[in-house]
């Protein structure tokens, strides 16, 4: 009888002190969103404010210099985006005739980068490059040239 | 003309809070979308108009041209009237809640309260619980198992919390003496709050807990729990009728914030003495700091499992609840 009136107290004041742990649990959690509240967002706003990319960041191709039309690029792509045209003047120098890379389904691993000979392609630190058509996305010679950065 | 002036004052009172009301409501979508993202260092919506401020009018367009889609298969009346139902039921709790004292206007007494009912507070609990046909038949109707599991939970949670909530406010009604929610009002002016001057600062946190099973917000928000029920009751729903539902879980939650402050907080009770024309600021104050605390534990606490909630609001809250009852009788007692 007198055992199991201490043990129902015991329990009793178990039950409350479980209680008073798990409220202040609770209470713990109020406080940390409480404080994150006061915190900084990290959001970076994106069209306002851009995240600075790494230096070895493959964005959007370009041409360094003139392209020799070699075909090292289109053998080695593992997408096949790259499509050459290779023509060959009278005093054996080649250049390409077209030269396309087709950016949607180029994987942009920088393969094409590393395979060139004269350092012509590149891969550059451009992320934004989209558009409301295909067609709009396959850079030509041209559109290569133009993406050059400016400090090059 | 007595008659006229009464019907003038109260048609401009019932505008007043309507408008206040929905007003707050539109804001308050806004203000959850911001603290839960400050909570989570985020930046919430800031993209319409400068901190984002036309966001709610933003939500309402595209709300409002949204194509209505009923399901082939659902109780067409029931589905329809069932937002009708919640939003009804949410915004007439706020015809017996006093937001004001008493101000001269015209030579005529006006008190800041729409209907000064002598049963305040049975009217508040029984359109409140009328409000849960909202849930349950918006959730049934539809004819959608996700909807229908949704509206189960609600009626069961609902019934189970109500009991706890209209218990735990029985020791302030023991010691005010009356279901006027004016008089309540008045006799804590003065600092008596409820809360903290007649020992119910417990029946206080387990109103606060029913309140938030009541509305269905997130500790609680079996009715809806996106991750297992993909919305609950109103997965069916779209367009205007979603958006009813959408304000009138805001209307409620603010109707439950507001008699929170009715009945612990002393109303429009303050610190220091607003002259009568002002005394609504104490109101909106404590009730805009119970709507943060809402939407802060929102940010903090994750959903509680079904068998959970259920076994906190009868093993836990209803047992409290009534020794709250017993304990308020006994210090009635003692104190005389």
């Amino acid at each position: 009888m007198v055992i199991s009136l201490l043990t129902g107290i015991w329990w009793f004041i178990r039950g409350i002190g479980l209680l008073v742990a798990s409220v202040f649990a609770l209470l713990k959690g109020l406080r940390l969103t409480f404080t994150k509240f006061f915190s900084r967002p990290v959001t970076i706003q994106y069209p306002e404010k851009k995240r600075e990319v790494s230096p070895r960041w493959r964005g959007i191709h370009y041409f360094e210099r003139d392209c020799v039309a070699c075909g090292l690029c289109v053998a080695i792509c593992p997408s096949q985006c790259i499509r050459l045209v290779a023509v060959e003047q009278d005093d054996g120098e080649r250049y390409p005739e077209t030269y396309e890379i087709n950016t949607v389904r180029c994987i942009y691993c920088g393969m094409c980068a590393e395979a060139c000979p004269v350092n012509a392609i590149k891969l550059g630190r451009n992320y934004e490059f989209v558009d409301y058509q295909r067609e709009a996305l396959v850079l030509d010679k041209e559109r290569l040239l133009a993406n050059a950065p400016e400090e090059v | 003309m007595e008659l006229v002036y009464f019907l003038i004052e109260t048609i401009v009172k019932v505008g007043l809070v309507f408008g206040v009301l929905m007003g707050c409501v539109a804001y308050l979508t806004l203000a959850e979308r911001k603290i839960l993202g400050r909570i989570q260092v985020r930046y919430g919506p800031n993209r319409v108009w400068p901190f984002g401020l036309g966001q709610p009018i933003a939500d309402g367009i595209k709300a409002f041209f949204k194509e209505d889609v009923i399901p082939a298969k659902a109780d067409k009346p029931l589905f329809v009237i069932a937002p009708m139902i919640s939003i009804t039921a949410a915004i007439s709790l706020f015809a017996v809640i006093p937001f004001g004292g008493v101000i001269e206007f015209f030579g005529r007494e006006v008190s800041l309260v729409i209907a000064k009912l002598d049963i305040g507070l049975l009217y508040v609990f029984a359109i409140a619980s009328l409000g849960e046909y909202g849930v349950v038949l918006g959730g049934w109707s539809s004819y959608n198992k996700y909807g229908l599991m949704g509206a189960l939970r609600a009626a069961a949670q609902m019934i189970s919390y109500e009991l706890a909530l209209a218990l735990s406010v029985m020791g302030v009604l023991m010691i005010a003496g009356t279901l006027n929610l004016v008089e309540i009002v008045q006799q804590q002016a003065g600092w008596h709050w409820n809360a903290f001057y007649h020992f119910q600062f417990f029946p206080f946190i387990f109103y606060l807990i029913c309140g938030l099973a009541e509305i269905n917000r997130t500790p609680f928000d079996m009715p809806e729990a996106e991750a297992e029920l993909a919305c609950g009751f109103n997965i069916e729903y779209s367009s205007m009728k979603f958006a009813l539902f959408f304000m009138a879980e805001y209307a409620h939650l603010v109707a439950v914030c507001a008699i929170a402050t009715t009945l612990f907080l002393g109303g429009w009770d303050g610190p220091f003495n607003l002259p009568p024309y002002l005394s609504w600021i104490w109101f909106v104050a404590k009730t805009g700091i119970l709507v943060y605390f809402f939407i802060w534990q929102r940010g903090t606490f994750p959903r509680l499992r079904y068998d959970q909630i259920m076994r906190f609001g009868w093993k836990f809250l209803l047992p409290l609840t009534l020794a709250n009852i017993f304990g308020t009788g006994l210090y009635m007692v003692l104190t005389g």
